[in-house]
């Protein structure tokens, strides 16, 4: 069944260039500042790289923790909104996300990754990463494909072990 | 202004006050960013004749004009700027990674950074605050732990550091400045000048927005330039990354070897970009906002140099490699991440050390000089602890700190011959006895022997025009490319991408998309002539003459042995028609000087008194 569909990052992938937060923060913002984006890239030296925006958590945290009741999760896609009216930029709200996905903005209130709703082509990171790195999936699809990938190692495996009863028996 | 900040921080060390100042769009049209705001506030901020340990020797940031925006390949590159305690002449050196965009973030395009502080400091810049603090406690650290500790110190991990390690602080005049852990502003000895400074590091954080004129005609012409920076123009840099050349300049018998005593090297497999790309590199990384990602990291699993970790190009793996005859990889990646971690240029040191294992082959240094290493060409295992004994000034490496000019007129003896500096600055990767368009834009680069200021190898090795043949035309072809290399590093764009930029037109246009300043493609070429020659100004201006555009001596004498460039030398001869032909070309005169005609046409008339004109 379907479930929530979410930016996913593929980490082997991702190389730390940032363009996805350059890009984010010119769709959201209409300028550039990493520090503004709603997704962000961790380098851990000497070469872990990883982008990390809103994974769309069933029964959302920061939805529950926010002392205001400023953040609803959308039924329909699972999307946080945050009523910039309501929220005072208390912060509250990050120490409820186990990601760092949502942030307090400059303009002192709370933003975290909407799916790039009102474009047209979708999330602006998707279509930008030069390393193919993000996709729009679901956990559904995501453990699928873990699925996937565990048996073709699996038979890769046992083909490779057949390979080597017929040299032993040669 | 969209783009540029306009704004200019000076610090004062002795003092430690601070002001800041502005740019008009009238200065941003004329110098673009990077190198043109640097040569140009240098110029107009000392004093001739200064030793570069002065305290009035100003150390300038400069960012490029499109940094912190999407433009491919640029976001995070500046330029560090002084007088050179290497040449005594401009000292300058590019560094990318993540640091650049930061400044530009936290408000400055140049920072200027006078004085010394009466104890080791660091700058603290951080949007508008600007702190000199106590650096006592990271004095002797390596460039890797001083980046760390002044994150833990003031809580933030996003917080980007420029530091010399303890090759600056003992000012070594091969001292770089490393950021980001793999980046280097490496060459002229810049690290040194903050070393006399008292300044360890430089640490800046920025949150502010940077707006671009026309977002949208910028995505839609990003779009075009990062598919084209996918594409074949860039794939060396993306595959086996410059480290293919090894091999390829070592078919070309173009590989400077055992200190260019030949120009291929035996040992060229075992530290090829092959290899490399095998059994060494664990991951390919990028830099701000680049669709290329081209840092090749490669570490060491196993032998005597396990562990170690290093960004590898190319250069480095020249100058440790086939420069001091190791083919040992593990030892090439160890002398490479201890250049980073006591910041020293990786390609002086490697030549410097080739240079001393000459020395040593000669018996002209001995093994008491050498503190008991055996510093023979091909060991690996001297060859590292002497980059360590070079940061540090022990034994030998006193003398080799001085840099190879230097050393060689202590030592003597004819060293000298096979010294190989232009103007006091190392040699790099190219053998110019056997391509002599090269040869020129090394005697003629503005920083000492570089090939980075005009890339004029690519004529020769591309088949072009006749590498074995020098011409009065290759001067036509080497101003060129300066001009071009001095827009492309004011921007400042990334070179490895610099086949996917229509010249002049895609840059000019970027610029106005990102800046709104109009800028014509003609305009844009003219402003690279501009700083050109400003660079030239300030050089005369500090003593240099047409004497100093030159070729070291070995080049001249010491035949290629082997190799399809064998017998290649690059006499007086060759280069005198070179150099004709390029200062004609400049519009300079035989003595290399710009005419009084030449510095109204840039704008430059402010200058006339340097060539003695009112």
């Amino acid at each position: 069944m379907a479930r929530y569909k979410f930016v996913s990052l593929d980490i082997d992938k991702c190389v730390g260039c940032r363009v996805c937060e350059y890009i984010c923060s010119l769709e959201k913002n209409k300028s550039f500042n990493p520090n503004r984006s709603r997704i962000r890239m961790v380098r851990i030296y000497p070469h872990t790289n990883a982008s990390l925006n809103c994974r769309l958590c069933e029964d959302a945290p920061c939805v529950t923790a926010c002392p205001r009741k400023a953040l609803t999760q959308s039924e329909e896609n699972g999307v946080i909104a945050v009523n910039d009216a309501l929220c005072d930029g208390c912060g509250w709200c990050i120490k409820a996300c186990d990601f760092g996905a949502i942030f307090i903005d400059s303009k002192r209130v709370a933003r975290t990754c909407d799916l790039c709703s009102t474009r047209e082509s979708g999330p602006a990171c998707i279509e930008w990463c030069p390393e193919k790195a993000l996709e729009l999936t679901t956990t559904d699809i995501l453990s699928q494909k873990a699925r996937l990938s565990a048996v073709q190692r699996l038979v890769k495996s046992a083909d490779e072990s057949k390979l080597g009863e017929e040299h032993a028996q040669k | 202004m969209y783009a540029y900040t306009g704004k200019i921080l000076y610090v004062d060390l002795t003092t430690g006050r601070y002001k800041t100042d502005t740019f008009t769009e009238e200065f941003a049209r004329a110098y673009i960013g990077g190198t043109g705001f640097g040569i140009k506030t240098l110029i107009d901020n000392i004093e001739p004749g200064l030793d570069p340990f002065d305290p009035q020797n100003p150390l300038i940031f400069a960012v490029g004009a499109t940094s912190a925006t999407m433009v491919p390949c640029t976001a995070s590159k500046f330029g560090i700027f002084a007088k050179s305690p290497a040449t005594n002449l401009l000292g300058e050196a590019y560094s990318t990674g993540q640091w650049g965009a930061e400044l530009r973030m936290a408000g400055y395009d140049i920072v200027v950074i006078k004085g010394r502080a009466p104890k080791p400091s660091y700058l603290w810049i951080d949007d508008e605050s600007v702190q000199i603090r106590n650096a006592s406690q990271l004095w002797g650290k390596t460039t890797w732990d001083t980046e760390q500790l002044i994150r833990d110190e003031l809580g933030d991990q996003n917080i980007r550091v420029s530091a010399i390690g303890p090759a600056g602080e003992n000012l070594v005049r091969l001292a770089c400045l490393i950021n980001d852990h793999f980046r280097a502003a490496g060459r002229t000895g810049l690290g040194a000048v903050a070393g006399s400074k008292n300044l360890k590091a430089v640490a800046v954080r920025g949150t502010h927005d940077v707006y671009v004129a026309e977002p949208e005609g910028l995505k839609e012409f990003c779009k075009d330039l990062y598919e084209r920076a996918k594409g074949p123009a860039t794939a060396k840099y993306r595959t086996l990354g410059t480290p293919a050349n090894i091999l390829i300049m070592n078919a070309q018998a173009a590989m400077p070897t055992r200190n260019y005593q030949s120009a291929s090297f035996e040992g060229a497999e075992k530290v090829s970009g092959e290899n490399l790309n095998e059994h060494y590199v664990t991951k390919i990384q990028g830099c701000s906002a680049c669709p290329c990602r081209c840092e090749h990291i490669a570490e060491v699993k196993e032998g005597p140099f396990k562990n170690s970790i290093a960004r590898m190009e190319y250069e480095p793996m020249m100058a440790f490699g086939p420069y001091c005859g190791v083919d040992d990889m593990g030892a090439v990646i160890k002398a490479k991440q201890y250049c980073d971690l006591y910041g020293v240029d990786a390609i002086g040191t490697g030549i410097v050390i080739g240079f001393a294992m000459e020395c040593y082959e000669k018996k002209l240094i001995s093994k008491e000089d050498t503190g008991g290493l055996e510093l023979e060409f091909g060991n690996g295992a001297a060859m590292v602890d002497m980059v360590r004994k070079i940061a540090l000034r022990e034994d030998i490496g006193n003398l080799l700190a001085e840099g190879v000019k230097r050393a060689s007129q202590k030592i003597g003896q004819g060293s000298e011959h096979f010294a190989m500096h232009i103007k006091g600055l190392e040699m790099t990767g190219y053998d110019i006895r056997g391509l002599k368009t090269a040869a020129l834009g090394y005697a003629v680069s503005r920083r000492g022997a570089d090939h980075q200021r005009s890339g004029s190898y690519s004529w020769d090795l591309s088949g072009k025009v006749d590498r074995f043949k020098a011409e009065p035309g290759r001067g036509k072809l080497v101003m060129g490319d300066e001009d071009l290399y001095c827009v492309i590093d004011s921007m400042i764009i990334c070179k490895f991408t610099r086949t996917i930029w229509k010249v002049y037109d895609d840059i000019a246009k970027v610029y106005s998309l990102v800046t709104g300043i109009p800028m014509t493609p003609a305009d844009m070429e003219k402003a690279g002539e501009r700083i050109s020659n400003l660079a030239r100004l300030f050089n005369i201006r500090e003593g240099m003459t047409r004497e100093d555009d030159s070729i070291p001596e070995r080049i001249k004498t010491d035949p290629i042995p082997s190799g399809i460039a064998k017998g290649s030398v690059t006499t007086q001869q060759d280069l005198d028609i070179m150099l004709d032909g390029y200062y004609e070309a400049r519009g300079w005169t035989k003595a290399g000087v710009p005419t009084k005609a030449k510095l109204d046409e840039l704008g430059l008339e402010a200058y006339a008194d340097i060539i003695g004109k009112e």
